[in-house]
């Protein structure tokens, strides 16, 4: 084998230098979208207003001021109560999915997933419209506000559900129907048969969905922005700080604050998800439950109850957007989209919006694609692959408040190269781009770990370089899963609020923002309206997606079905 | 080729590098002024001045002010058209401004142009309309609630306004700091903190805008809305059930004014545009809101404004207001800012 072929070589030689070439230029791609932001993020927390160093001077102020310090136990309080009704009935609606013979299932799966398409401003205005001075259901809060701790955790299970619901659902649906056989047979009584089966074969994915769900709950932005009033949180406080008072080092400081329980979670998650590993064995039957009316009935209420408060809460914002003159003058009318001479830039933040959405969903998919190959399916450079794959994991733990204001601090520097970036839509797509990048590495990382590796192995014994191997047969291949990544970075660019926040300039005004900036100044139906237009045009991506992949399973994927 | 030609050509190509150069001018222009207005105000410069494209950033007044401040050694904006008096001139101190005449200032009430030109300096800001402070009043939801209409300021700390009361935060908002600003002046320091105390215990919240205190009024979220005359009355011309109270004790105000950002690029068109900012013309224009403008003689009265609001303004001491900006922001925060929005 030492003598080879010098063409064969040759040719091995150029490959194996673009493959390290492209190694490279993603971990430079992933250093200055994230690490080198965090870094200067951290640098300008221990600096004072003239950028010297103070230590942790910063720090101890912050705990010395009760209206900052005051945030983290808010934080935790909403977190933990969201956390603890969402994973609670998102366990009940997957049951019912997964171990019941309720009638409309792939419908409430529909229903189920509405609330990931609208913009997590949307629930907090129509909430107002529900249970605000004027709302319809005012008295069910019996005396107390919507604007505070009340509206935030409603908000938020309003449009965290989906996410808990996905995770648990795949948890229950992974399940060896021999155990409970065994159990049957046995005589084990139901509930302990759920105690000692059910529980412990979901605990990660249990302790996983936890996780998530308090992430993304003490990291939200835009529901505690809306209805919070005067209840702040870390999120809002770190806008209020750089925002509102042009205070960047306190703001610095709220965001190392709140960086830690997101790390923290982050943490637990990357311990559980190593030993979920080898679960479930090849042997396993999958179980099939039988009717049983009662259950059945139970379950159905339980979703479809879940599923009716979904619809009530994006019906309110379809309706408030229509509403002449809330709650004085009830007829309908279309002038609230008209958005002429109002705050946030009307129908051009929109068509930036999409703009960011297209760009991020192209380019996005590419970039995470290439990179998910490269750590999976290429060989050689064992460590820069390792330290790829970390970094590509790094982002699921960084709030986008903080990762928005990481940017400015690196970005806006005077003397950064890359400074013309700043004030862009270019920013704009790699701020969005790394923010959500973790979920569409890991759903690369799947669809490539189901391709069996000898592809490669022939493409290379073919003597066909990678990169043709790359497009002719596992790009194809995997096309529903870069289908998936590429609609969930148009949804997400279409909804997110807190990173770019800090980073739209007047020329790439965002709809999102435009939300937040009409609601700020009192326009709440103009608010809806924009709220609206984001979640209808996420929807309709959505649809053309589905659509597509359909499509594309029917035909392209022809192989699947016939194995 | 004859000399004439050539020159012809050479002129034509002149000429037509120049327009293309013109219609180059982007103008990067910091504002507080209502976001329904900007186009508008944009548009009328740009009937006179195509040539020049304004590219707005809009927030409100203390954002603003504090993100000029932010900005004070690398400034991203050329000209500020539309901020308060009271923060241009904590602008000046700082040496922000460029000091500038503009063409036709003399024709301005010199109330409304910064007062050390009257030193022989050049202007470095100059004003363009007053807006006042007003009480918006939800009729409706004020007799469902038995909420009586207030007359006076110190009608708001009765107890049957507790929690009905929605003013904006003077920190972020140019509206909420000359309320504020007005007390000191009618009352003097310590009555005002006490009548602010007792006021306190009445709010419901402090809102981020001057607008969004009449637009909870108006959708009859709140019942009393401290905000502006302008926002009130746009909002009962669109039919909203309120009243508009301009309370007995008199108004707070402060002036628009605009000013060219010292260091700022772009000047010539910088000057352009502050040229055109004092015309009669644009105080016409300002006066489509605004019932008090710079320009003597241009404004007509206003639906929904009282005619006799002029007389009910009170004497306004910029300097003071601007000079204890900072100190009394600082106070109001430690005292108050419990019940402030998220910003």
């Amino acid at each position: 084998m030492m003598a080879r072929p010098a063409i064969l070589t040759g040719r091995l030689g150029s490959e194996t230098l673009v493959r390290l070439g492209v190694l490279l230029f993603a971990l430079v791609f992933l250093s200055l979208g994230l690490l080198f932001p965090l870094a200067a993020m951290l640098i300008k927390s221990v600096q004072d207003r003239s950028g010297d160093f103070v230590g942790l001077a910063n720090f101890v102020r912050y705990f010395q001021t009760p209206a900052l310090a005051g945030s983290i136990v808010n934080s935790l309080v909403v977190a933990l109560s969201s956390t603890v009704i969402v994973v609670g009935l998102a366990f009940l609606c997957a049951y019912g999915i997964t171990r019941t013979c309720m009638p409309g299932k792939r419908l409430f799966r529909m229903l189920a997933i509405l609330p990931i398409l609208a913009p997590s401003l949307l629930p907090a205005i129509s909430l107002v419209y529900l249970f605000g001075n004027q709302g319809w259901f005012r008295e069910a809060l019996m005396g107390q506000s919507i604007y505070g701790p009340i509206g935030i955790v409603m908000g938020m299970c309003f449009w965290i559900f989906p996410h808990a619901l996905m995770i648990l659902t795949t948890a229950l649906s992974t399940s060896d129907a021999r155990l409970y056989e065994a159990a049957e047979t046995l005589g084990t009584a139901k509930w302990r048969s759920f105690l000692t089966i059910i529980l412990p074969g979901i605990r990660y994915g249990l302790i996983s969905c936890t996780f998530v769900v308090f992430t993304l709950a003490i990291t939200d932005f835009g529901v505690p922005k809306i209805i919070g009033g005067q209840f702040h949180v870390l999120a809002t406080d770190v806008y209020r700080q750089v925002v509102g008072q042009q205070n960047f080092q306190m703001g610095a400081v709220v965001s190392v604050i709140l960086l830690l329980p997101a790390l923290a979670s982050f943490a637990v998650d990357r311990w559980v998800q190593r030993r979920q590993v080898a679960q479930l064995s090849s042997r396993a039957v999958p179980w099939q439950p039988t009717p049983n009316p009662l259950r059945d009935w139970v379950f159905t209420l339980i979703c479809y109850t879940v599923g009716a408060v979904i619809l009530t809460v994006i019906g309110t914002a379809i309706y408030a957007s229509l509403v002449q003159f809330w709650p004085y003058n009830l007829s309908l009318t279309l002038r609230h989209y008209a958005f002429e001479g109002l705050a946030g830039g009307g129908w051009a933040a929109w068509l930036n919006s999409v703009k960011l959405g297209f760009s991020v969903a192209v380019v996005g998919t590419l970039v995470i694609f290439v990179n998910a190959w490269l750590v999976e399916k290429s060989d050689g450079y064992r460590p820069l692959r390792q330290g790829l794959h970390l970094l590509a994991m790094l982002p699921m733990a960084v709030p986008g408040m903080v990762l928005g204001l990481a940017y400015i601090f690196f970005f806006n520097q005077a003397g950064n190269p890359l400074n013309w970036l700043y004030g862009t839509l270019a920013i704009l797509v790699l701020n969005t781009l790394v923010h959500f990048y973790t979920v569409c590495h890991l759903t690369s990382i799947t669809a490539l770990k189901q391709l069996d590796s000898e592809f490669e192995a022939v493409g290379a014994s073919l003597k066909v370089p990678f990169w043709t191997t790359l497009r002719r047969v596992t790009l194809p291949v995997s096309l529903p899963a870069v289908l998936d990544v590429s609609v969930y970075l148009f949804v997400n660019a279409m909804t997110t609020v807190s990173a770019v926040v800090f980073l739209y300039t007047s020329d790439t005004r965002l709809a999102s923002v435009a939300v937040m900036h009409l609601d700020e100044a009192g326009y709440f139906a103009s608010a809806a309206a924009m709220a609206v237009l984001i979640f209808f045009t996420s929807l309709g991506v959505k649809l053309v997606h589905a659509t597509l992949s359909h499509l594309l399973l029917t035909r392209a994927q022809r192989w699947r079905q016939a194995g | 080729m004859t000399l004439f030609s050539r020159s012809l050509l050479g002129g034509t190509v002149a000429l037509a590098m120049a327009t293309a150069a013109q219609a180059a001018t982007q103008l990067t222009v910091y504002t507080a002024v209502e976001s329904d207005d900007l186009q508008k105000y944009a548009e009328r410069f740009n009937q006179t001045h195509p040539d020049i494209q304004i590219n707005w950033v809009r927030d409100s007044t203390g954002v603003i002010t504090a993100r000029l401040l932010a900005e004070k050694d690398n400034p991203r904006a050329d000209v500020i058209w539309g901020l308060a008096a009271t923060s241009l001139l904590v602008l000046e101190e700082e040496g922000l401004l460029a000091r500038y005449a503009p063409k036709g200032v003399e024709a301005l009430d010199p109330k409304f142009v910064d007062p050390s030109a009257q030193n022989g300096h050049d202007p470095a800001w100059v004003g363009m309309d007053a807006w006042v402070a007003a009480i918006c009043y939800n009729t409706i939801e004020g007799e469902r609630l038995g909420v009586p209409m207030p007359t006076t300021w110190e009608d708001l700390t009765r107890p049957e306004y507790q929690g009905q009361v929605v003013m904006p935060n003077p920190s972020s908002s140019g509206t909420g700091y000359l309320d504020v600003a007005s007390w000191m002046q009618l009352w003097g320091e310590e009555a005002a903190w006490d009548y602010m105390d007792r006021l306190h215990d009445n709010i419901a919240r402090y809102t981020h805008s001057g607008s969004a205190p009449c637009n909870l009024a108006a959708s009859g979220e709140a019942v009393v809305g401290i905000s502006f005359a302008f926002r009130g009355a746009r909002l009962k011309s669109q039919g909203a059930p309120i009243e508009l109270v301009f309370p007995e004790e008199g108004m707070g105000w402060d002036m628009e004014a605009a000013a060219i950002v010292e260091g700022g690029g772009n000047r010539e068109a910088a000057e352009t545009l502050l040229d055109w900012a004092v015309s009669r013309e644009a105080n016409e224009l300002y006066n489509e809101g605004y019932a008090v403008v710079a320009y003597p003689g241009v404004a007509q009265p206003i639906e929904n404004y009282p005619e006799d609001i002029t007389e009910r303004m009170i004497d306004a001491d910029f300097a003071w207001a601007a000079v204890n900006r900072e100190r009394l922001l600082e106070e109001w925060q430690r005292r108050y800012d419990g019940k402030s929005e998220s910003r």
